[in-house]
C-alpha cells in the first residue's frame, strides 16, 4: 500500500470509541464522501486543515489527538 | 468508488474508445486515398459529438445506479480534478505544437484537424490516468 502522506491519524480508533460510528456517518457529518474518509484513514489523502478541524470537532477532541505527523528527517537526525 | 471517480472512468473509456474507432476508420483510408481527399469532417464531428453525448448518458446511468452518491463532490474530488486538469493541460500544450507546426508548414487541413483532435485525446487520457491513479493510489 502506497502512503503518499506522512500525516497519521486515529480516526478508525476514534470512530469505534464513538458508538462505532461508520465512515459514511462521519463523512455525512463533515460533508465529504465515504471514500474520502477511507482515503484519509488509510493515509492516501492528507485532509485540509479545515477538514482536519471538522473531524476533530465531530469526536470532540483536540486536533493532535486525531492527527500526527511523521517527520522522518527529524527522527533520523 | 465515488461518483466523481466513476465519472472519470466513464469519460476516459468513452473518449479513448471513440478516438480509436475514428482513427481506425479515417486513417485506414490513407493507403488507398490521398489525405486531402479523405472526408474526415463528418466522422470527426460525429466522434466529438458522440463523446459528449455518451459521457452525459454515462453520468446519468452512474447517478441512477447509485443515487445517494450522485453529484457528491468534496474537497478531495476537487483537488484530484485540479491535479488531473493541470497534467492534461501540460500534455495539451505540448501536443498542440504539432498542429501549429503543421499549420506553419501549410500542411493539408486533414493533418492539422486530426493532430488537434489527437492532442485533445492525449490530454484527456493523461488527465484521466492521473486522476484515476490519484483516486486509487493516493494523493
Amino acid at each position: 500500500m502506497v502512503r503518499p502522506t506522512r500525516v497519521t491519524n486515529e480516526i478508525r480508533r476514534l470512530r469505534f470509541a464513538n458508538a462505532e460510528m461508520t465512515q459514511a456517518e462521519l463523512g455525512d457529518r463533515i460533508g465529504v464522501t465515504r471514500q474520502t474518509i477511507i482515503a484519509i484513514e488509510q493515509g492516501r489523502y492528507s485532509p485540509s486543515l479545515e477538514m482536519a478541524f471538522q473531524i476533530a470537532g465531530v469526536f470532540g477532541v483536540p486536533l493532535d489527538e486525531v492527527f500526527g505527523y511523521v517527520d522522518s528527517e527529524a527522527t533520523t537526525s | 468508488m465515488s461518483f466523481e471517480e466513476k465519472s472519470t472512468w466513464a469519460y476516459s473509456v468513452i473518449a479513448i474508445a471513440l478516438a480509436v474507432i475514428y482513427f481506425a476508420l479515417v486513417l485506414g483510408q490513407l493507403p488507398q486515398t490521398a489525405a486531402g481527399d479523405i472526408t474526415f469532417q463528418v466522422p470527426l464531428v460525429a466522434a466529438i459529438g458522440a463523446t459528449i453525448g455518451l459521457t452525459i448518458l454515462a453520468h446519468i446511468v452512474v447517478a441512477i445506479a447509485a443515487p445517494d452518491d450522485a453529484g457528491k463532490r468534496d474537497q478531495r474530488d476537487k483537488d484530484i480534478n485540479r491535479y488531473g486538469e493541470y497534467v492534461g493541460g501540460l500534455v495539451l500544450g505540448v501536443a498542440a505544437t504539432v498542429p501549429l507546426i503543421l499549420a506553419l508548414a501549410e500542411a493539408d487541413h486533414f493533418w492539422i484537424a486530426n493532430t488537434i483532435y489527437l492532442a485533445f485525446i492525449l490530454s484527456a487520457t493523461a488527465g484521466s490516468i492521473v486522476k484515476i491513479v490519484a483516486y486509487r493510489r493516493g494523493f
